[in-house]
């Protein structure tokens, strides 16, 4: 069966289809409105080129943007309740107390705090008070909101509190939809807490959005599965997605190095993506992206979502060079205009890949305006360049090991055969990368929280997490027999007498099927 | 040092504030972040809060800091309820039978640099311009008063349950031991109030300066964040302190030892460095840097940050990855702690490192 991998980004819908292993090929066309028609237009446009029957596609993978960008650009939010279980704790910074207020008021800012919540040993602060819980039902019911985040304290070290209440809360708000936040985030009540009410946020619009692509699916003649790629490259069920809609938010990232990953064959490097106004870094480790260990802000809102760990610079093709001033390079740029200000495309802007195109490295255009600035003059602004692009990769790179740098993107041309002393390579295809990063998505379990080791060894503890991971993958689609460990990592909780250690454990198995 | 002396605090403050705190935590401490939420809701309520020099008050006049104790990491999930350093503050003033005149920082880094503001802006007390520190240290006998002959009890501590505990020891460090027993009980983080004094006794024992301090380092890497220029050279001119290394972190090895969190990071030189490379030592906080052939750079108690070199931010001990490239500053201590009994509860020696001390500037001279 062949597999076909989706990108919607901002501007392209890119597809591509694969044969196990294999790019057969890749199309990209633009990303429409209504999102359906463009990925239509790609499918359809697929399938024609490849001459493969509908039937013969075992599933289709998407990456999507659209989640991101709605909280990015504050619309299709709905109106959101948040509940906190923490009593008497807890009480002194309300929900969304950190967000900016656009957001905060385009989801109504609508909290409310009760009983319940757990130590970090797992005894409960409060019991669960359900008088208390049918109060805040009608409370949200009068307000009119269905769309409820529960966020209980150490819910990732005990879920059971969330879980209770909203059994609670959903038996007198049948119609409502609920977010647990030990169902996406990680320990640090603040962060997990925005990213439930995030999530529950988008509901509706994910909704819409899952609707859409299997009508998008339908209207090229497929009926097989579909899945949508998550933060760290793993897969999600169509239906997953439809209540997890924060999972997708770093997929971009993520699939552009994944995929650059596979199309090298390089399951351990750094990839490097160059686009017109500024570059992305970032370590492969694996095949998967090594992921960031602080908070993420997304549209100003802090949480703390696996992302990869990505260091992104001001330079691009793009980036206007400035001989005469002390910081030569950038940080403008003049972006998508360079086909009209560069100076090999006739413009009088002296543009990074005008500074490439003078010393021969790419041959684009007219060389002839570059070329006259003289070598000495390029060669000392190029210099400058190929600093930032060692130190970011320095700064991304996770052993001394010589592993190879991976360039793509459309301002790769600034790159040389050498980065430092990592060789480059330049990948085939590489406009394709996200959609091949979807398409080669395998599936995920995850565990993160706090083991107490008072009656149990690390190994066991360990044991333990490794079991409730991949319990977690099988029961998304993962092949039980193909499942390993993909990270684990355990730290003792500091400025605290022992014996209470924070696990994180991932495994990864084929999709089943 | 060219600081300039705070008179109040205002919820504008609070993000240098909680900057400095994080430069003054020395890779530890915890973040400030939920104490300066905390600080900046409680100023947005009742007002900016009066920053007094310790010359202020009456030789019998009530001082006390107050603080959070335990893990930084528990509290990061279990947010305070908000009202238990009032608690602590109000049941340790009833068994004194005395009101409190000011409160002050227990310690200038970490969350504990932010936590105080939020009380002082809620009771209306003002805030000393002192700690006991001067920095980051992990147990709270490790303070200038402790040097003073002043005892950390009758100290209490409170949980968000409403629970408080006066704590009476026969000295500082079974106070530490009772209070950290105390703490897991309580969840694992808890508020507390301690080492009550008098204004003749708080002019000699407190670190002067701290808050002023604080919000002077906060502002300088805020400034040089915005002018895209590393604060460390503003830093060592205006503070007196000293550019030790520059370098990328090459290695870093962790283990758990009696409950600390200890380990090492190797730093291989860049730029005017280039060639060496140094190695950092750490137990929650940074507190020894050697040369590669051994011969130290730096010891606690002078403060080793780190910073990272392109953006400025601190770096915790908890952050540091292979590949950072940063910047390894160094600033003495306050004079305090290079006394005798300063170094016995805060030296090499304390943390188990078999080193006599030496000061930073003449390590470097």
């Amino acid at each position: 069966m062949y597999r076909i991998g989706i990108d919607v980004g901002g501007t392209n819908t890119d597809a591509v289809i694969m044969d196990g292993e294999k790019l057969i090929l890749g199309v990209k066309s633009p990303t429409t409105q209504d999102v359906t028609s463009g990925i239509v237009a790609s499918l359809t446009q697929v399938l024609a080129d490849s001459e493969i029957a509908t039937d013969q596609i075992g599933a289709v993978m998407i990456g999507t943007t659209h989640f991101t960008n709605a909280v990015v650009e504050r619309r299709r939010l709905s109106k959101t309740a948040a509940v906190r279980l923490c009593l008497p704790a807890a009480e002194c910074l309300p929900p969304m107390v950190d967000w900016p207020d656009d957001i905060r008021e385009t989801v109504g800012g609508h909290y409310w705090m009760a009983k319940g919540g757990n130590e970090f040993d797992g005894r409960e602060i409060s019991a669960l008070d359900e008088d208390e819980l049918k109060g805040i039902a009608e409370a949200i019911g009068k307000q009119s909101i269905d769309t409820i985040a529960i966020c209980s304290v150490f819910s990732p070290v005990n879920d059971e509190m969330e879980r209770k209440a909203r059994d609670i809360l959903a038996a007198r708000l049948p119609d409502a939809n609920f977010t647990l936040s030990s169902e996406i985030g990680r320990l640090g009540i603040l962060e997990r807490e925005n990213a439930a009410i995030m999530n529950a946020s988008l509901r509706a619009l994910s909704a819409e959005t899952v609707e859409a692509f299997g009508k998008a699916l339908e209207s090229a003649g497929l009926s097989c599965p579909c899945f949508i790629t998550q933060n760290d490259g793993t897969l999600m069920s169509a239906e997953f997605v439809r209540a997890y809609p924060v999972l997708t938010f770093a997929s971009g990232p993520t699939n552009s190095m994944r995929g650059a990953s596979f199309l090298t064959g390089e399951e351990n490097a750094v990839v490097v993506d160059v686009g017109g106004t500024s570059t992305d870094v970032g370590s492969i480790i694996k095949g998967f992206p090594r992921q960031a260990s602080t908070s993420v802000d997304i549209g100003g809102v802090r949480t703390n979502f696996r992302m990869p760990d990505v260091f992104s610079f001001a330079l691009g093709g793009g980036t206007i060079i400035k001989p005469e001033e002390d910081q030569p390079i950038g940080p403008q740029s003049v972006g998508y205009r360079i086909h009209t200000e560069g100076l090999v495309f006739g413009g009088k802007t002296l543009t990074a890949t005008d500074v490439a195109v003078g010393l021969g490295m790419a041959d684009i255009g007219d060389r002839e305006p570059a070329g006259s600035l003289g070598k000495t003059l390029l060669s000392k602004m190029y210099a400058i360049m190929d600093e930032m692009i060692v130190n970011g990769v320095e700064r991304v790179r996770v052993s001394p090991d010589k592993i190879p740098v991976l360039a793509v993107g459309g301002g790769s041309i600034l790159m040389q055969d050498q980065v430092g002393e990592l060789p480059v390579i330049k990948p085939e295809n590489f406009a394709v990368a996200n959609a091949v990063g979807a398409a080669i998505g395998q599936i995920s379990g995850e565990v993160d929280r706090i083991f107490s080791l008072d009656k149990t060894s690390r190994d066991e503890a360990l044991e333990t997490a490794r079991e409730e991971a991949t319990q977690k993958a099988i029961a998304a689609g993962a092949k039980p027999d193909s499942i390993e460990v993909l990270d684990q990592e355990d730290v003792p909780l500091a400025y605290l007498p022992g014996n209470a250690t924070r696990i994180h454990l991932k495994v990864v198995g084929d999709l089943d099927g | 040092m060219s600081v300039e002396p705070i008179k109040t605090i205002e919820k504008a403050d609070m993000a240098d504030i909680a900057l400095g705190g994080a430069f003054l935590g020395t890779g530890g401490g915890g973040d400030p972040y939920i104490g300066k939420l905390m600080a900046e809701q409680a100023l947005d309520e009742h007002g900016p809060v009066r920053v007094a020099d310790v010359d202020e008050f009456d030789d019998d006049a009530l001082i006390m800091p107050v603080a959070m104790m335990g893990a930084p990491t528990v509290m990061l999930e279990k947010l305070p309820k908000g009202t238990e350093v009032g608690t602590a503050l109000s049941s340790l003033e009833a068994y004194l039978g005395a009101k409190a005149d000011a409160i002050f920082c227990v310690e200038a880094g970490g969350l504990n640099s932010t936590i105080p503001v939020a009380v002082a802006a809620a009771t209306g007390l003002p805030i000393v311009d002192g700690d006991g520190m001067g920095r980051a240290f992990p147990e709270l006998q490790m303070v200038s008063m402790t040097m003073h002959g002043l005892k950390a009890t009758p100290m209490v501590i409170a949980d968000d349950k409403g629970n408080s505990i006066v704590i009476n020891a026969v000295d500082n460090l079974a106070t530490e031991k009772f209070a950290r027993v105390a703490t897991v009980e309580m969840g694992g983080a808890a508020l507390i109030a301690l080492y009550p004094m008098r204004g003749a006794e708080a002019k000699k024992a407190i670190l002067r300066g701290s808050m002023s301090l604080i919000k002077s380092i906060g502002r300088i890497i805020d400034a040089e964040q915005a002018a895209n220029r590393n604060p460390a050279q503003a830093l060592a001119s205006e503070l007196n302190g000293i550019r030790l290394f520059e370098g990328r972190v090459h290695d870093v090895e962790r283990r758990t030892e009696g409950g600390f969190a200890r380990g090492s990071c190797e730093i291989v030189g860049l730029g005017p460095n280039d060639g060496a490379s140094i190695t950092l030592e750490f137990q929650n906080e940074f507190l020894i840097a050697r040369r590669a052939n051994g011969k130290p750079l730096a010891m606690t108690p002078d403060l080793i940050c780190l910073l990272d070199l392109e953006t400025g931010q601190p770096i915790t001990t908890e952050q540091i990855r292979y590949g950072f490239r940063v910047i390894v500053f160094g600033l003495p201590c306050n004079p305090q702690w290079r006394s005798d009994h300063g170094l016995e509860l805060v030296g090499p020696k304390y943390f188990g490192y078999e080193l006599e001390y030496q000061p930073i500037e003449a390590l470097n001279g």
